[in-house]
This record gives structure tokens, sequence and C-alpha cells, in this order.
């Protein structure tokens, strides 16, 4: 099927997945106030499985986009294999995402249909993210999702925190958007066109207006580091990542974090490529100080989810390293990564729930002390993404890693190779020190991890986001394949390749 | 005649956000900003954008300002909130960095048929030619309903989003319907031991 975008139904099929998710979405809102299902709390399971057939829907209707081609690229909606690639991990996320978030909505009483409905419709949002060819579609998505994340942060009327980090988020969010929304409409002075495409052919050829460009690339650059929680952007990460419902954590971390980072690569590689070499700069020290200050900051952690809230903001550096490297090796290892890192930090924060209690109970460090032994399949597990998480030869992070360095080696970014692996090397302090915990430290009474509620259908998906990590790990070229088909459908990175030697 | 209306609307316009940064009360703020965009919106009438300027008013300076105007008069009564609207030097570089950027775009912009911006946007005459054409609301909702129809529908969503998110935030206070509603942080201990008994 070919779409040339000269009708509006061309629109229609452009969006399959996404229209499928909304319908989804608003379907799951009414279940959520039907009175059947709302008088009984014990019902939330089944809103919760309507949402997971939602995004089973929204994943099939993915496969079948393979088949829908697109002429030119002058359209607001891309139809290429990047977006597709960037779908796979958006909504297995939001998959897994579902299904750590069923017992803890039961357990925590919030109010499921709402809960749901905002996590596909913040799916929706960076979807439409992923598929953005023009920045007001990209600022568009980038709302949907945030101001569902912002609900969803502050949706748990038991705990203080929740409401305090969900505006805290709000607030410094908005901030973040104003920089964007103001970068957008200086690079549409500098450029005449918000479309990415035409945005790169003026930048390309020098005519867009040097000094509003520059400020508009760096207010947007401002806007995208707050999203990723790139330091010194970062501040409401541990805040936020703690106070939110541990679910929604896992959901932001994995989700929102892999869709912020393809936006970013869409524009900054496509339509900024001509400005590579006035960029960069600003980025390496992003990358840097992103992953120099938070792994630093994360070994001096107590509790569990500050310590992953630090984690993510050190996963965000590494990630930058390939926008930095703007190559087709580092783009397809970056979505490589983006694909391991989703699956392996949803995967550890199901085990956060897990041991919480499926609420905020235990969540230092040392409320860890003898889970392995009591749990020997629950603690293995948490074992594999946490080796993962730091990278260890034989999971899919150490391979992620690998791919992100060889795109580092391509544009010679050598002392930024140097800080990824020692970083990397500081970073096994405080993963290993939890493992350590876990199987090394004797619990304080013997029967405290006898029983864990973890519902049968967690443990499934623990068990298929441990044995993904792995196969990742000893099999990596099949999904690296994908990844390398998918960047290069994006034609980009001129401008680095012809400014490195 | 148009020149000197349009000195007087853009006169009223500046003073009148100098005036929300300077005032002394928040209500205060907020009626000169209504003052501010009511005269934007007679710019408008007087480049002839006569649905602009009937939705600036609506939307902004009705709309949206008695929103604020009931916020700020609900919450905080009796606050007071001269020492929060204090002006201080660190506001100065602001001023000028916003100044610098307004300089940059009338440079850029100044009598500038050749710039970026009106190789895809046609400029002034195509502006006229749609509004000899289509009429003033015709020549908004063509684009917004063709060109623009993919970000119309995505704010749709998100607007539902934000309505659904305001209200799950807002009815934390009520009472659950639930029949009685355990209360969600009990002891592990208690619930295993029902857990055991069912």
């Amino acid at each position: 099927m070919e779409l040339d975008f000269s009708s509006q139904g061309h629109y229609l099929v452009a969006f399959v997945p996404e229209l499928i998710l909304t319908a989804l979405g608003m379907l799951v809102l009414i279940a959520g106030v039907s009175r059947r299902l709302a008088r009984d709390p014990e019902r939330s399971f089944d809103i919760g499985w309507l949402a997971l057939a939602g995004v089973l829907l929204a994943a099939f209707a993915n496969g079948w986009m393979y088949g829908v081609h697109e002429v030119g690229t002058q359209a607001m909606i891309a139809v290429d294999r990047f977006r597709l690639f960037a779908n796979w991990v958006l909504l297995g996320s939001a998959g897994l995402a579902v299904v750590m978030s069923m017992a803890y909505v039961d357990r925590q009483r919030l109010q499921a249909g709402e809960y749901y409905g905002l996590l596909l419709f913040s799916t929706v949002g960076m979807m439409v993210m992923a598929a953005a060819r023009d920045l007001i579609v990209i600022f568009l998505g980038l709302e949907l999702m945030s101001i569902a994340v912002y609900a969803m942060t502050a949706l748990n009327r038991a705990e203080r925190r929740s409401a305090e980090a969900g505006l805290k988020y709000f607030i410094l969010g908005a901030f973040a958007t104003g920089f964007f929304l103001y970068g957008i409409a200086l690079v549409y002075g500098a450029t005449g066109s918000t479309n990415i495409a035409r945005i790169a052919v003026e930048v390309g050829s020098g005519s867009a207006q040097p000094a509003l460009l520059a400020l508009g690339v760096g207010l947007m650059l401002v806007g995208f580091a707050f999203k990723v929680g790139a330091v010194p952007f970062h501040m409401w990460t541990p805040d936020v990542y703690e106070g939110a419902p541990t679910p929604v954590t896992a959901f932001m971390s994995a989700g929102v974090k892999a869709a912020a980072f393809v936006a970013f690569l869409r524009v900054f590689t496509v339509a900024f490529d001509g400005v590579w070499d006035r960029w960069w700069t600003i980025v390496w020290w992003l990358a840097a100080l992103s992953m120099v200050a938070a792994n630093l900051l994360a070994l001096a952690q107590l509790n569990v989810k500050r310590m992953l809230a630090y984690s993510s903001i050190a996963h965000a550096g590494y990630l930058l390293v390939a926008i930095v490297a703007a190559n087709q090796a580092a783009a397809a290892g970056m979505l490589f990564y983006l694909l391991v890192y989703a699956v392996m930090n949803v995967g550890a924060f199901g085990i956060v729930l897990i041991v919480a209690n499926q609420g905020e109970d235990r969540l230092l460090i040392e409320d860890y002390a003898g889970f392995g032994q009591q749990q020997p399949l629950l603690g293995v597990l948490l074992t594999i993404f946490l080796l993962s998480l730091a990278g260890f030869p034989g999971t899919g992070g150490f391979m992620g890693k690998i791919y992100l360095l060889q795109g580092a080696m391509g544009a010679h970014l050598v002392w930024l190779s140097v800080v990824l692996v020692l970083t990397t090397v500081v970073s096994y302090g405080y993963y290993l020190r939890l493992a350590w915990y876990m199987w090394m430290s004797e619990a304080p009474t013997p029967d405290v991890f006898h029983q864990v509620r973890a519902p049968i259908s967690m443990r499934i998906a623990l068990l298929a986001a441990a044995a993904l990590i792995l196969y990742l790990g000893v099999f990596p070229d099949a999904a690296l394949e994908m990844a390398r088909a998918s960047v290069d459908a994006l034609t980009a990175f001129g401008g680095s390749a012809a400014a490195t030697p | 005649m148009v020149e000197f209306l349009f000195i007087v609307f853009a006169v009223v316009a500046v003073g009148s956000a100098a005036g929300v940064v300077l005032a002394r009360s928040p209500v205060g703020s907020l009626l000169f900003m209504v003052a501010s965009l009511a005269s934007v919106a007679a710019l408008y009438v007087l480049l002839e954008a006569h649905f602009l300027a009937a939705i600036q008013v609506m939307v902004y300076a009705g709309a949206i300002m008695v929103l604020f105007l009931f916020v700020i008069m609900l919450l905080n009564l009796g606050h007071d909130y001269r020492r929060d609207l204090r002006l201080t030097l660190t506001a100065l570089p602001l001023f000028a960095l916003t100044g610098g950027i307004a300089a940059l775009l009338i440079l850029r912009f100044r009598g500038a048929e050749q710039a970026p911006i009106y190789r895809f946007f046609g400029g002034g005459d195509a502006i006229d030619a749609a509004l000899a054409e289509q009429g003033a609301v015709g020549a908004i909702a063509h684009p917004l309903f063709t060109d623009y129809l993919v970000p119309f529908e995505i704010t749709g969503i998100l607007l539902l989003v934000a309505i659904v998110g305001a209200m799950a935030l807002a009815k934390r206070h009520v009472d659950d319907p639930v029949p009685a509603p355990a209360p969600p942080a009990e002891p592990l201990a208690a619930l295993d031991a029902s857990a055991e008994e069912g």
C-alpha cells in the first residue's frame, strides 16, 4: 500500500496503531465509570486486561504497518521503519507497565479506569512523537504524553509524596515546555517552516538566519534535555521518580525517555543536521556531565527508587553519546539500547514493586536483605536486570553499550567513550550493592519474604523480560539488523559525516 | 485614521503589558492583562482579521482571564501578595534578553520579502487573496481542516486527556463509591491472614 497523503484518508491509514490505542483508551475510560465495574473493586484487573488488549492490538497494527509505504518525506507523519521500531519499544514498555500495574492499582485502590486510560493516551502521545515529521506534531505529542503522566504521577491519594511529585513535575515540565515551544517558534522564524524535511533543506543550504536558528536550537535542546532528564536539567527526576506510584515510575523511566530520545534524534540529526558542528559540543557536555554526576550521586542513595532515578539519568547520558556521534552505527545502537533499557528497567521496577509489597513500604536498599534467599526466582530475575543495567557481558545492556561505543568511535569521540566506560565501572558499585544485600545479608526475621504479592501474570512478564534481556545479550544480531534497517530510513547524518574526518 | 487608531491601541497594549508586571496586586495585574489582550484584539480588527479579533476577546480576554480571576480570588484568600510580586534586579537581564530577541526578530523581518518565512507562506499578498476568496473564517478554517488536520485532531485527544487528568485528581477527596473501602496501606500480616482464610 502506498501513501502520498494526497487525500485525508491516507492520514487515517498512517495513524492506524495510534487510532486503535486511542479507541481502546476511551473504552477503558468508559469501563472505569460503568456501574458494574466501578462497584466492585476486584474488577480493576479486568480493566487492566482491557488496556493490555489495546496495547496488543496496537502492536499487531504496528506489524501490519510494515506493509505500508510512503511517497516523499513532506507529510506531517512519517511512515518509516524508524517510527515502527520506536513503536515496538513504546508499546513494549506500555504493555509491561500495564502488567506490572495491575496488583498495585488493585491494592492501592487507584481509579482503574482513569489510570489505564491515561496510560494508553500517554502511549499514544509517545507514538505521535516518534511518528512526527513536523515540530507542531512533536510538540502536541510531547504534551499529550506529559499531561497524562503528570496526572498519573499524582494519582495515588494515599501518598502525600505522590501529589507533591505530581505538582513538581507539572510545574517544571510546563516550564520546560515553554522553552521548547519558544525554540520551535524561533526555528520557524529562522527557516520559515515547521516541517523537519523543509527545515533540513533551509539549514543545509545555509539560508536560515544564524542567530535565530542558534537560539531556537538551543531552546529546543533545553526542552529535550529536560524530558530525557540529562544533567543539569535533571533536578526533577529523583523527587518525581521517588514520589510517583512505582508502576508509573517504571512506565515513565522507560516510555517517556524512549519517546523523547526518538524525537530528539529525528529533530537533531535530520532537521539540524547541517549545523551539527555548532551543537555537538553542547550535547557532548550534557552527555559527559550526566554520566559522571548521576553515577556518582547514585552511589550515595539509600532509597532504591532514587537510586534507579539516578541510574536513569546516567542512562540518558549514555544515550546522548549516540546523539553527539550522529552516525548510522550510533543511531542503530541507540534504538537497540532503548529497547533493552525499556525492558530491563521496567523489569527492575517490577521487582521493586514486589518487595515494596505492591505499595510504597519497603524501598530502602537494606530492606532487600535476605530477599534472594527467600525468593530465589525473583532474586535471580532482579540480579539479571541489575547486571544488564550495569552492562555485564552476556546481557542486553552490555551489547547495547558496545554498539553505542562503536558509534562513538566511528565519530572519533575518544574522550566521551572513555567517560562512558569509566562511569560504567562506577555504576557496578551501586547495582551490585543491591544484589549483595539481596543475597548476602540476613533478613531481620526469617519469614519476611515468605509471602509476596506477585500475581502470576506479573511473574510471567518478568520471566519474559529477563529472557529477552539474555537473548539480546547472546544473540543481538537480529535486533541490531532491524535497528540498522530502521535508521537507514532517516536519511540523515550528512553534516556530521562531512565534519568528521 | 487607521494609523491614529493603531498608535492608540498599540500604546494601550504595551502600556498595560507593563502594568501587568508593575501592578501591586494580582487582581490589578489581571485587569491590566485584560486591557492588553483587548487592545491586541483591536489591532487584529485593524489588520482586517475580524474572526481572530472575536476569538481573542472571547477566549483570552473573556474565558481565560475570568478563570484566572476566580482562581486568584478563591485560593489564598487574605494572603498578602505584595511581597511575592516585588520586582528585583534579577529581572533586568531577562528584560535585556527578551528585548534582544525582539530586536533580532525586527531586524530579520523588516521589509524582508525574501525572508524564508515568506517562501512557504506567501506573505501578505497570499493572506489578502485568501481573505477575498474565503472570508475571514474560511481563511482560518480551510488550512485548519486540510493542512493542519493532524495537529487539530491530536489537540482533541490532548484536551480529553487534560480533562480526564484534572477530574481524576480533583475527585481525590470525595469518598469512594466502593462499599467498605479497605485502607490502602495496612500491615502485610493482616492481609496475609485474610488471604489465607480466603
